[in-house]
């Protein structure tokens, strides 16, 4: 495990410099700092908060990196509930996605039953959420109403669900080093994002889907996906693969990472709002930060599962 | 023999795990629109449609403001049963007013006073009853107007309770978890030669002012 050491005194590095540099430019900057430096002041110790969130996950192993994106799936579907119709008639429904589907998915990851938590939301909750909702007998804007929840539980348990499973492959040759493939996942998916930030404010010119997102620029694309598919290449001590097959697979992560935050802002958009909650200072809600895990995870998930098991 | 009174401790213990509670469901968020956290004494007068509305305002309090804080509920409602009874008088300290006026003991006016006199604030709902109608707001009883005239000291300050109908609607135990808001608006008073009708109507906009217009429920 002297990997996973490596890792975390590497992020702490790179979280130390970060805090140096933004303490330096808060220090210099005129008097009250611009909004951009306070943004990013707020990120900078919502991620330290993130590190060491996942770190004290890490610590309990497969049953702790489980529980904590159990609840990261509860902090995001409530706020993707929230910004949903829901009627009165709804009720049990709702509490039966919270209480009984997101336990029941993560359960079933924890137990390794590929058959059944790979289908469980897709087929059988997909069948009986309609069906319920039909005994109870409010039609009022019923398309709307399911389609939306099964959409939320998709993204916000079922997708989700897909990182901790990555504990649960046997790769041959990489026996109880599960862990090291999340945190490759996660490290460059979010340093995609924020490396897409960071091009993107440099040199961004042409912008990919104004209506939908602003601020997505085809210069930040490039040059965010580029350096995440290199500092996934330089990760792949973390895995199973080689140091070219890690830079294609940080790539393939990298571009669903893109496509799921620009879909998230698509939504965002339709229910007008500009973040999906308030949870962590200078990020927005729990959904604002995970938007591109949620692409990524099953893809990634499955491409490993066909080609390394 | 020591005779300690657990009642003080009980209720405290009650406030906090509840403030907790609602926390963690709703992750609820005050908005200090118009006004600060502040020690005067005050009215909040909050938009009614479920039990939860007053744990979740309360829970956004500081917590010697929500120490000193009670609600104001319907007797009726809240003594029919030994269970509602105990949890309204001794767990959660409400205000109980009697609001049928043929059968009443006491008149609501003064009960709600002498709480005020003992230097407590109020969470009052002027609407007088949850609403369940498709309007953000009912119209509001004379109570806030009768209140405002009677103590014009005490500030009064709108406060607009966001999703907490959906989480825990009327008729429902178990709660689904929402994010919920409360946005605090700016004191209001009775201005001199402002008469009953004209505040009530001033009051209720005040309090519509402070919904949020975007997607997010109501």
């Amino acid at each position: 495990m002297a990997d996973i050491y490596r890792l975390f005194i590497g992020l702490i590095a790179v979280l130390c410099a970060a805090s140096l540099v933004a303490g330096i430019l808060t220090w210099r900057s005129s008097k009250p700092a611009s909004s951009t430096l306070v943004n990013l002041n707020a990120r900078i110790r919502a991620w330290w908060v993130m590190v060491a969130a996942i770190s004290l996950a890490f610590v309990f192993g497969r049953s702790g990196v489980i529980i904590l994106f159990m609840l990261v799936s509860f902090a995001a579907l409530r706020e993707y509930v929230t910004l949903t119709h829901t009627r009165r008639s709804d009720h049990w429904v709702l509490i039966g996605m919270f209480l009984i589907v997101i336990p029941l998915q993560y359960y079933l990851v924890w137990t390794n039953w590929y058959g059944l938590y790979s289908i469980f939301i897709p087929v059988y909750c997909f069948l009986a959420m309609p069906a319920l909702a039909a005994l109870w007998g409010d039609t009022s804007r019923f398309l709307e109403r399911i389609s939306e929840q099964q959409w939320g539980l998709m993204l916000s348990v079922y997708c989700i669900s897909h990182v901790p499973a990555l504990v649960t492959l046997d790769i041959p040759g990489n026996e109880g080093r599960g862990l090291l493939l999340i945190a490759f996942l996660i490290a460059t998916v979010q340093g995609s994002d924020v490396l897409q930030y960071i091009f993107g404010k440099l040199f961004g010119r042409n912008r990919i889907s104004p209506n939908v997102s602003p601020s997505k620029t085809w210069e930040g694309l490039i040059g965010g996906i580029g350096s995440a598919s290199l500092l996934g290449a330089s990760l792949f001590w973390l895995t199973p693969f080689s140091s070219i097959e890690a830079g294609v697979l940080a790539g393939i992560a990298c571009i669903m990472g893109f496509l799921g935050g620009l879909v998230a802002s698509a939504i965002k958009r339709d229910r007008g709002v500009k973040d999906w909650g308030h949870m962590i200072e200078g990020h927005g809600g729990m959904l604002d930060r995970t938007d591109s895990l949620i692409f990524a995870a099953p893809v990634f998930f499955h491409i490993v599962r066909y080609a390394w098991t | 023999m020591l005779n300690v009174d657990y009642k003080p401790l009980m209720q405290s213990l009650a406030g906090a795990c509840l403030a907790g509670l609602a926390r963690a469901i709703t992750g609820v968020i005050p908005i200090w629109l118009g006004t600060k956290p502040s020690r005067n004494q005050r009215i909040y007068f909050a938009n009614h449609a479920s039990h939860g509305d007053f744990i979740l305002l309360a829970s956004c309090l500081q917590p010697e403001e929500r120490a000193r804080t009670r609600a104001v509920a319907g007797a009726d409602y809240w003594r029919s049963n030994r269970i509602r009874r105990f949890m309204a008088e001794d767990l959660l300290r409400t205000v109980l007013v009697e609001r049928n006026g043929v059968e009443r003991t006491q008149d609501p006016l003064d009960v709600m006073l002498k709480a005020l006199d003992d230097g407590q604030s109020l969470i009052f709902f002027p609407e007088g009853t949850r609403n369940m109608s498709e309007e953000p707001l009912l119209r509001f009883r004379s109570g806030l107007y009768n209140l405002a005239i009677a103590r014009p000291g005490v500030e009064l300050v709108p406060c607009w309770i966001e999703n907490m109908s959906r989480v825990l609607p009327k008729g429902m135990f178990l709660p689904v978890p929402l994010l919920c808001r409360v946005i605090f608006g700016a004191p209001i008073a009775v201005e001199p030669g402002e008469d009953r009708t004209l505040f009530l109507h001033r009051a209720r906009q005040a309090l519509l002012d402070l919904k949020p217009t975007n997607g997010a429920g109501r």
